[in-house]
């Protein structure tokens, strides 16, 4: 019995995997051919955060079974951080994808920082408690943002808080300007780092998940009480689920940010954390492929819908409510579950 | 089980018939007058990136829902009226097509590159600052010319050779503010309320800040707001008011300052206010008293009570087809298009060239030109692309505009 989860769920992975790296490959090769429009080569590395953002997401969501709704503030550090980072190794490191490497990195690095504070108060508190105060905490980071100013100049790094105190001197540079947030971004995301970064957060997801962490972390998620009875450690297992989820986000955000030559505080507010949870709830809570397919589809829905004109976010709305009602209709489940298993006896008798 | 069914059948249909009735709503404006059908037989087929050589294609995105929807509808709708009239007149065509941002630089680039696809040969860049500061890189790296009605914030011009500007930039606006401040000895005192959040409103107070200084400008009171508290004045009032200031002045838009007038009011505190350009438009708000912005000054391009011909003829033709009264936005909108129609007669451009050889061609033209429209006449651009305008002040003086000077 045991043996057959085991192959069940290493099999979905697979499948994830393998979905992401033909997706990534048609994708590279539209491309190549030039039978890719401007428009979805523009979206390919938005939808790369995006779907990363997701699945970090979904870690907290599914497996940890908290609601989360202040995720877009774990982007807003990576992203932040990351493009700091980036701005200031310029000159240091000459070579683009090392750069762009080391700013996700920092920006994940910041994030789990930032993950690890705000968890400490937060994740003793439980439902809508803990949904509550992300959200807050949300706020207060794009507040902070809203705020801050760093610059950096030939004495090293000056920040200051509320207005530009940074007495700059000659020759230096302002790179968070406060609302302003920071401008003159080069543009160094790629593609191909978009692709690792799925990758990446896919290999860290699904081994936190099929670890002994992992299952101790469903085991909350399913019955608190029965695992604090057993002796599980809920707050360092909670911990661990909502810092990894926090330092993916950082990563994705990092990604986003370099991709536009600007980026403000108020880009990750309340409305990107609801979008990202969107695209968790319709993937499927815990089901990391549903994510990544929701994440693709409601980023370049909107667009798609660009010649409805003024009824496009109508329309959008309508479609969502759709799909929700579709995937959760009792007929249509049981209908495919009977396709699923009617192509596994296929595939038995072959 | 049946019910179910039933609603996912009937919002399906829901989906459908919109589809239906808004087939042609993504372009607008294309050549009623226009002898050429080729240019508009493009707009549904694919993706083709080769000028139609019937129509100039202007593109330009905009808010046209969200938030700022007020200002990327009426770049929109004024852009439609001088297109319609230019392509009215015979000679030069062109063929409009405005897509929506949501004031979101994300947004804004995907709205560009579906402009892009489209074939788009000179650009309106971005209604607001921060998505115009992104599609200004684009265009600049596509080779593409882009004007700008209404996007103000000086990163939007940096370092952009094809980048130009129909409104004032920010940093100008403070100054010209505080100049006509000392100039006019309009306060001793002086509160300042601004928007800590908003690059539009942080341009403005820095500079006005810096020029108020070195003017010697007393400043007695400065405090700000943000997103989601901007609603409730009375401690930034009630600051300037302890700080015994004479005079507010608001670098914001019109929704904010309305309450400002309506809580000062309800206070019983009158002091004199003076806005910028953001300010334009709060005569027509809906449920704004219009007896509390009397006496409100500003600083504004464009004056919709203006007895200029043709200033006069635009927004009846506005109100006419949208109902409103159009705002300063909707002018520089409309004068951007005008801007066009002089460089591209001056330039002898043809609308078979490529957006690269037009871009050229602009910029040659931007720079030396001068050009009449209804936010000022004598306009001049310099290679920067910021514009050499006389900005007017201007008084509400029973719910007209009266100048300043």
């Amino acid at each position: 019995m045991k043996k057959i989860k085991w192959s069940k769920t290493t099999g979905k992975n697979t499948m994830t995997y393998g979905l992401v790296i033909l997706a990534y490959v048609v994708l590279q090769l539209f491309g190549a051919a030039g039978l890719m429009s401007s428009s979805l080569k523009g979206m390919l590395i938005p939808i790369c955060a995006y779907v990363a953002m997701a699945i970090s997401l979904n870690l907290t969501v599914g497996v940890l079974g908290e609601l989360s709704l202040g995720h877009a503030g774990f982007m807003s550090v990576g992203a932040f951080c990351g493009t700091s980072t980036a701005i200031l190794l310029q000159n240091a490191v000459p070579s683009a994808p090392l750069r762009l490497a080391i700013s996700l990195v920092m920006g994940a690095l910041f994030a789990a920082v930032v993950g690890f504070l705000i968890g400490i108060p937060v994740l003793r508190l439980r439902g809508d408690y803990l949904a509550i105060v992300t959200l807050a905490f949300g706020e207060i980071i794009k507040s902070i943002f809203n705020n801050l100013y760093l610059g950096v100049d030939s004495h090293g790094l000056h920040v200051s808080l509320l207005s530009d105190r940074t007495n700059l001197a000659e020759g230096g540079s302002l790179i968070i300007g406060g609302p302003m947030g920071i401008g003159g971004i080069q543009k160094i995301a790629t593609f191909t780092a978009g692709f690792v970064l799925i990758m990446v957060t896919l290999v860290v997801v699904f081994n936190l998940v099929n670890s002994r962490a992992g299952r101790a972390i469903m085991a909350i998620r399913d019955n608190r009480i029965a695992a604090e009875s057993i002796g599980l450690n809920i707050t360092k297992y909670k911990m661990m689920a909502f810092v990894t989820s926090a330092a993916l986000a950082g990563a994705a955000g990092a990604l986003f940010a370099m991709n536009y030559s600007t980026v403000v505080a108020n880009k990750f507010d309340f409305n990107t954390s609801i979008l990202v949870l969107v695209f968790v709830v319709l993937g499927g809570q815990g089901n990391m492929l549903g994510s990544i397919i929701a994440a693709a589809a409601l980023t370049i829905l909107p667009e798609a819908l660009r010649e409805y004109a003024d009824y496009r976010m109508l329309v959008y709305a309508i479609i969502l409510i759709l799909v929700m009602l579709a995937t959760n209709n009792p007929t249509l489940k049981s209908w495919l579950d009977r396709l699923k298993s009617g192509r596994r006896k296929a595939k038995e008798a072959i | 089980m049946k019910k179910k069914f039933l609603g996912l059948l009937l919002a399906a249909s829901m989906v459908l018939t919109l589809a239906a009735c808004s087939n042609s709503a993504g372009t607008t404006s294309s050549n009623a007058a226009n002898p050429n059908p080729g240019a508009q037989s493009t707009a549904g087929s694919a993706p083709e990136n080769t000028p139609t050589g019937a129509a100039f294609k202007i593109g330009g995105t905009g808010p046209l829902t969200g938030a700022n929807a007020i200002y990327g509808n009426a770049v929109k709708n004024a852009a439609e009226i001088a297109v319609d009239e230019i392509n009215a007149m015979g000679g030069i065509q062109f063929e409009l097509r405005f897509e929506d941002d949501v004031s979101d630089p994300e947004k804004a680039i995907n709205a560009y590159n579906v402009l892009k696809d489209w074939g788009m040969q000179l650009s309106m860049g971005s209604v607001t600052s921060k998505p115009c500061e992104v599609t200004a890189v684009e265009t600049y790296a596509d080779r593409i010319f882009a004007l700008t009605p209404s996007a103000s914030s000086a990163a939007v011009l940096e370092g952009k050779d094809n980048q130009f500007q129909i409104c004032f930039i920010d940093p100008n606006q403070g100054t010209a503010a505080a100049q006509y401040i000392a100039d006019k000895k309009l306060g001793t005192k002086i509160a300042v309320i601004w928007k800590n959040d908003d690059v539009y409103s942080k341009g403005i107070y820095e500079t006005f800040m810096k020029k108020a200084g070195e003017l010697g400008l007393e400043v007695v009171s400065d405090t700000t707001f943000a997103d989601g508290n901007d609603t409730d004045f009375s401690v930034q009032l009630a600051d300037a008011q302890s700080n015994g200031a004479d005079l507010i002045f608001l670098p914001m838009y019109y929704q904010p300052a309305s309450l400002i007038f309506a809580q000062a009011n309800a206070m019983g505190y009158a002091p004199k206010y003076f806005g910028v350009d953001g300010m334009d438009g709060i005569l027509s708000m809906d449920g704004f008293d219009a007896a509390l912005a009397e006496n409100v000054m500003m600083i504004t391009p464009f004056s919709a009570t203006s007895t200029d011909e043709r200033t006069a003829s635009f927004v009846k033709k506005y109100q006419e087809q949208f109902g409103e009264i159009p705002n300063q936005f909707a002018a520089d909108a409309y004068d951007c298009i005008y801007a066009y129609k002089q460089a591209l007669v001056n330039a002898g451009a043809t609308a078979d060239m490529s957006a690269k050889e037009i871009c050229e061609l602009m910029i040659e033209q931007f720079t030396t030109m001068s050009f009449d429209g209804l936010t000022g006449s004598g306009m001049t651009w310099d290679a920067s692309g910021a514009v050499t305008k006389v900005p007017t002040g201007v008084v509400i003086k029973d719910g007209v505009y009266v100048s300043l000077d």
